[in-house]
């Protein structure tokens, strides 16, 4: 039982403006909401330059939904007029270019945000316990963004859109007894149709934005609950000085306020410079491919996936049928490994060797195509079991053993030259480095509870590193 | 080449020169599956189940969906023999899939050790007259 309802009583000669907010906030949690989530939201004072992804993404949410309703006004979800309505958008629309090249360009700068803010967790170690939530629901986010940018890929119906969508659909096909009835009811038809068209502009503007709102706001809940991390990876909420606050924190606002502004800033201007002056990014962001419309009988000599999604399409055309030999070999050392070298209880071991078995069972019979999908969705899943992999008894980087920086710096160059040959026509040669980049990629992840935990770790300090400025 | 509609899906029919025609058996331990003996998307028609990929009345033309049974990309034709960016230094001519690059020789064959894990599909197709063909229909009825 709550306390019965009292009116705030303010001196008559108060502003209005106080008087309207007491009104308010007795009605609704309007102050406690802000000093909640934001206004005395007390963070770590040492936050670096990483710490602004956050706040660039929410930015870029909004740009985009905004940019995107305007869209939805003159755009038509037709697969006899959806081309001719973006060209109309840019051409006959006033200002109809600004909102189209907005979408667009927001659409990767979106992703670059997204994977520089991954990569900040990454480095301090901000998926690790007390955040595990927050980062299983920022990866759930990451999964949403895929699903919208590879949704929204499809509306301007040009000669990507559709060849692009047949072969993403066409993946589900690889599953084994259900696939391929699982693609057609995806695609609503038996090839890309306008069918697939409608239910894909569904998803992109009201389906997966919901989806994607609601994850958002998990996030940022869980991320003011438990409190955020710092370079230091120290818990600065152990440190408590008299005011009843940690000695090393600081509220949000105004000090991140004007932080984030000045992030803004700068961001804007990127933001505006790709817009104003190249808008296609070299065929990186609009491919040149995709203002050709979508012709169902030919598909066009060179055909990839837009920037973001390289790295895992790499992975999936790395696997080949030779390839999945050296797979096998994987598995097989690593559960060896794992009985050798893992502290699992006896049963967890017997478990995952009688699931490796399976697979192993599974990769003699099942063709390299179905193994392909695996592994390309294994490299996206992989990311969410971060939090239980990393087993480093210090979060930051700073603090862990100077080969550890080396071992990120490989996966760093593995993962962009997977994003890199994901841009190029397969060669022999190119195959053969996305292979290697495949093992390096997953070894990272999978023999992270051994590598993470060795070293020699380096003191980790009681107060966060901090030089007033 | 001639390129026509068929279930909103691209079918090749290729009239293949003699020295097309002749260049096949060197594939033969080269393609995954030479005699299309695997089962298929579309059940391969009986007189598809040869060498050649063809009927008997007309050996040389090839009828073919043009849709790769990996991720359904529309391979392009690359039918200039020889070394060739992308393809193998052996190549008799044949089709290249752009998009994870599985090769198919001039029968529609896959080469072994590429994604793409089956021949081309042959629909069921029959000669009309000398100069007319049909797709989706032959003796034995409508596909």
């Amino acid at each position: 039982m709550g306390t019965a309802f009292k009116e705030t009583k303010l001196p008559a000669d108060a502003p209005k403006s106080q008087k309207a907010l007491a009104w308010v906030d007795d009605r609704f949690p309007l102050s406690k909401l802000w000093n909640d989530q934001w206004g005395k939201y007390y963070a770590p004072k040492n936050f670096n330059v990483w710490y602004i992804f956050g706040s660039l993404a929410m930015l870029i949410l909004v740009l985009q939904i905004v940019t995107g309703i305007f869209l939805t006004m003159h755009y038509k979800p037709d697969a006899n007029l959806a081309f001719g309505s973006v060209e109309y958008i840019m051409r006959e629309v006033p200002w109809g270019w600004l909102v189209r090249y907005m979408h667009s360009t927001g659409a990767s700068m979106f992703f670059i945000v997204v994977y520089l803010h991954m990569t900040r967790a990454l480095l301090y170690g901000s998926y690790r316990k007390p955040r595990e939530l927050i980062w299983l629901f920022g990866f759930a986010t990451f999964l949403c963004l895929m699903a919208e940018a590879f949704f929204g890929y499809l509306l301007p119906w040009g000669q990507m859109s559709y060849w692009g969508a047949q072969v993403i659909v066409n993946l589900f096909s690889a599953i084994p007894v259900i696939g391929p009835d699982l693609s057609l009811w995806i695609r609503g038809d038996y090839v890309v149709s306008d069918a697939t068209l409608n239910r894909f502009f569904a998803f992109h503007v009201i389906a997966i934005p919901l989806v994607l709102l609601g994850l958002v706001a998990a996030h940022l809940i869980a991320l003011h609950e438990v409190g955020s991390n710092n370079p230091d990876g120290i818990e600065v909420k152990e440190n408590v000085g008299p005011d009843g606050h940690g000695v090393d924190m600081i509220p949000s606002h105004p000090y991140y306020t004007t932080k984030d502004l000045f992030g803004v800033s700068v961001f804007l201007f990127i933001y505006s410079a790709v817009i104003f002056f190249a808008p296609e990014m070299g065929g990186y962001f609009l491919e040149y491919n995709n203002f050709l419309p979508a012709d169902s009988m030919k598909t066009p000599p060179h055909i990839a996936p837009t920037w973001y999604f390289t790295p895992f399409y790499s992975v999936l055309r790395a696997t080949t049928s030779d390839f999945m030999w050296v797979v096998m070999a994987g598995v097989a050392a690593y559960v060896v490994f794992i009985w050798l070298r893992s502290r699992l209880s006896y049963k967890t071991k017997i478990v995952i060797t009688a699931i490796a078995v399976v697979l192993e069972i599974g990769m003699l019979f099942l063709e390299a195509k179905v193994w392909g999908v695996v592994l390309f969705g294994s490299s996206v899943v992989i990311l969410a079991l971060l939090p239980w992999l990393d087993h480093s008894p210090v979060k930051s980087i700073r603090y862990r053993p100077d080969w550890h920086k080396y071992v990120y710096l490989v996966f760093a160059i593995a993962f962009v030259a997977l994003g890199y040959l994901g841009t190029q026509l397969p060669t022999p040669a190119y195959t053969l480095i996305a292979q290697a980049c495949t093992l390096i990629y997953f070894s990272f992840f999978l023999l992270m509870p051994w590598w993470s935990a060795s070293g020699r770790f380096k003191a980790v300090p009681n107060r966060v590193t901090f030089t007033p400025h | 080449m001639k390129v026509v509609e068929w279930r909103g899906k691209p079918v090749w029919i290729l009239r293949r020169t003699p020295e097309m025609l002749a260049s096949l058996p060197k594939n033969d331990n080269l393609v995954a599956d030479p005699k299309s003996e695997k089962p298929y998307q579309m059940d391969t028609p009986d007189y598809a189940k040869n060498e050649t990929r063809s009927r008997a009345e007309h050996k040389d033309v090839l009828v073919a969906v043009g849709i790769c049974s990996h991720l359904g990309c529309s391979p392009s034709s690359r039918f200039a023999e020889g070394p060739q960016p992308n393809l193998p230094d052996d190549w008799h001519g044949g089709f290249l899939c752009p998009c994870h690059g599985s090769t198919f020789d001039l029968a529609g064959r896959v080469f072994k050790n590429k994604p793409a894990p089956a021949n081309l599909d042959v629909p069921p197709y029959m000669y009309l007259s000398d100069s007319r063909i049909i797709i989706g229909k032959d003796e034995k009825g409508e596909a």
